[in-house]
């Protein structure tokens, strides 16, 4: 038994990859869900109505999709030039750190700026914060050759560290009471509410023209072009005269840049300072999101907000039939598997 | 300076050393299997999670302690299997492959912790393995068996691959899975033995945690263990003897740290400590880059008359 290249594709095949996916990783977590015995029917609805049931069922979906697009997009970017950046987690609170050094601590140095002077400010801190974050690990890849899956992986548990660290010290918030919480940012510099009581945020705007800025670079531009050339076969791509390591770093200023946005537009837009469980694995999340949207800056909102879909749906229905949220992260990572399988079969074919 | 020598010339220092490097010179163990076969296994973050749970599990259960060991081989095994199919039979990205097994088995985990003890906050305990008091040897009698079965399994796996024509075989499709082709060998066959077998070292090195280490399962327990036996192979230059020597060398300072910050003065704070090991992992990496010598096909998927 092996594997054989199709002639051609079929269109259909194509559409119906992704159906077959999410149906094998519904009836896988659907074992699951009998194990905990509760009903598969009853407690796949109650997902689904707790995703996208209501007005604030779906508000509270795309909040948590804007930082999932965020760090999605980060890992799409770098996979497409095969700089396996798994650190997006890191940076993304390496931007948050920044926005709120720049936009909440400034405030006891006397100097009074405009929020439209210090709001571009914090963004672009944050976008360098994260850059520079995976900068590091980027020019190890192209000077040393080393392997920038475990640098940029490690780096994430120091960012942790360092976060819990400047809590504990120069940032952390005298009025917490103890709590583990950074200063706050300053009121004027919060997103404004897109839907009045609830919290979805303009920050969604924000990713979405990111989205679509970042699909218009990889697919319009000479700079998108060399992305992909180096992607597709960097030795190839020197050959023919891109040159590969300022593309490479290109792809880390950027990949960081969008995970630190992420970090700081969740700061602005919903929590207005640092906590250490601010992000419960976006980063992460962000590279099955990737992976789930065949790499496509377009597809990774579609891909995010069926993430933050399930992760928001969850938590309901964990609290209404008593099965374990963590269902959501079993779907998530099955469904990545799922739908890695079913494109290879819509590209081969088994023959005896 | 009398802090660091009043450390080590304890014995219970050396005794923390060995008890840090027991995890991960099994876990070394596996992904260096894995990768002299050819095959990258980022699994192993959440494979030790899912051997860490599963042998907890069964000896919380009323099994024995060994029998814990062999389920937490075995969940390690499936999980390679798992990997093994996707890589090897469906040639996919080793690193989009062993990202997801990681999650996969990690989530698997975590919810079936929370299935079996839905309410508690207190995490249950079983009765770990006890230290090895008859073996008369300093520092070595106070470890647990699995500190030795780790041990022994260096000379074993670094002659076996070395001097036995299985070895020989796994390094044969590590290096040139087409020559091995050639030489009548079963590439995929051997490469899928590799992966299984290293995986179930990767659970057996989880088990550690809970059943000598730990008494309990514990959210976040691995930490990146996982991730920093990826990097000691790099630094062990894929060598048995040399991935001992690096695990060794990475506990010693992993256990000073962490003296260091009990004895400390609290001039910095603890976090820093906390650092250094994943600092020096990276530092490891670097150092090392330019003389590794890579498995020459690690990455590269083999399909059979394709080249």
């Amino acid at each position: 038994m092996r594997l054989e290249k199709r002639p051609q594709v079929s269109h259909a095949a194509l559409l119906l990859a992704p159906v077959a996916a999410v149906l094998f990783t519904l009836a896988v977590s659907g074992l699951l869900v009998l194990w905990a015995g509760a009903p598969v029917g009853r407690t796949y609805v109650l997902l689904a109505q707790g995703a996208f049931g209501s007005v604030f069922a779906l508000t509270e979906t795309l909040t948590r999709a804007v930082p999932l697009i965020l760090t999605g997009l980060a890992a799409a970017v770098a996979f497409r030039a095969h700089l396996y950046n798994i650190g997006a987690e890191g940076q993304l609170y390496a931007g948050a750190l920044a926005a709120v050094a720049v936009g909440g601590l400034h405030g006891g140095t006397g100097m009074e700026w405009s929020p439209y002077v210090l709001f571009p400010l914090i963004m672009l801190a944050a976008a360098l914060a994260g850059a520079l974050w995976l900068l590091g690990p980027a020019l190890m890849k192209a000077r040393l050759g080393v392997d920038e899956v475990v640098t940029t992986l490690l780096l994430n548990f120091v960012m942790l560290l360092l976060v819990s660290a400047l809590l504990d010290g120069p940032m952390k918030d005298p009025t917490a009471m103890g709590w583990p919480q950074s200063v706050a940012l300053q009121g004027d510099l919060e997103l404004a509410k897109l839907v009045p009581q609830t919290r979805l945020h303009t920050g969604l705007l924000w990713a979405l023209a990111l989205a679509v800025l970042v699909w218009g670079l990889m697919a319009r531009t000479v700079a998108g072009f060399r992305i992909r050339a180096v992607g597709a076969n960097a030795r190839a791509a020197a050959f023919a005269g891109v040159p590969v390591t300022r593309t490479v770093v290109l792809v880390a200023l950027l990949s960081g840049g969008l995970a630190g946005l992420a970090g700081a537009i969740e700061v602005a837009g919903r929590t207005s300072y640092v906590t250490l469980d601010m992000s419960p694995g976006y980063g992460y999340s962000g590279i099955v999101i990737a992976m789930l949207a065949g790499l496509n800056p377009l597809g990774v909102v579609a891909a995010a907000i069926f993430v933050a879909g399930v992760l928001v749906g969850a938590d309901s229905m964990s609290r209404a039939v008593g099965v374990p949220t963590y269902l959501a992260d079993v779907i998530v990572a099955t469904s990545l598997l799922a739908v890695l399988v079913a494109a290879l079969f819509t590209q081969y074919r088994v023959r005896r | 300076m009398s802090a660091w020598l009043d450390i080590l010339a304890g014995t219970p220092f050396w005794v923390a050393t060995l008890r840090v490097a027991t995890p991960l010179i099994l876990g070394t163990l596996g992904v260096l299997l894995c990768e002299r076969a050819g095959v990258l296994n980022l699994g192993i973050e959440g494979i030790m999670v899912a051997g860490a749970f599963s042998g907890w599990l069964t000896v919380y259960a009323g099994h024995g302690l060994w029998t814990g060991v062999l389920v937490a081989a075995l969940t390690g095994a499936v999980f390679g299997l798992l990997h093994a199919w996707l890589t090897v039979g469906l040639a996919l990205s080793q690193h989009v492959s062993g990202l997801g097994i990681t999650m996969l088995a990690t989530a698997l985990s975590y919810y079936g912790y929370r299935v079996a003890f839905p309410k508690v906050s207190t995490p249950p305990t079983i009765e770990p393995f006890a230290p090895m008091d008859w073996l008369g040897i300093p520092v070595l009698d106070e470890q647990t068996p699995l500190t030795l079965l780790a041990l022994l399994l260096v000379p074993l796996i670094a002659w076996g691959l070395q001097r036995t024509p299985l070895g020989l075989a796994v390094r044969m499709v590590g290096e040139n899975p087409q020559a091995a082709e050639g030489q009548g060998i079963r590439v995929m066959a051997v490469r899928t033995g590799a992966i299984v077998a290293g995986s179930a070292l990767m659970g057996v090195a989880g088990s550690f945690l809970t059943l000598s280490a730990f008494n309990a399962f514990y959210f976040n327990m691995v930490n990146g263990r996982g991730w920093i036996c990826i990097a000691l192979v790099v630094f062990a230059s894929w060598r048995p003897g040399k991935a001992l020597l690096g695990a060794l060398l990475f506990a010693f300072f992993d256990a000073l740290q962490l003296r260091l910050q009990q004895a400390g003065d609290a001039v910095l704070p603890y976090q820093l400590y906390l650092m250094l090991p994943y600092l020096l992992s990276i530092l490891a990496l670097v150092v090392m880059a330019r003389r590794a010598t890579y498995p020459q096909a690690l990455m590269k998927p083999y399909r059979k008359g394709e080249r």
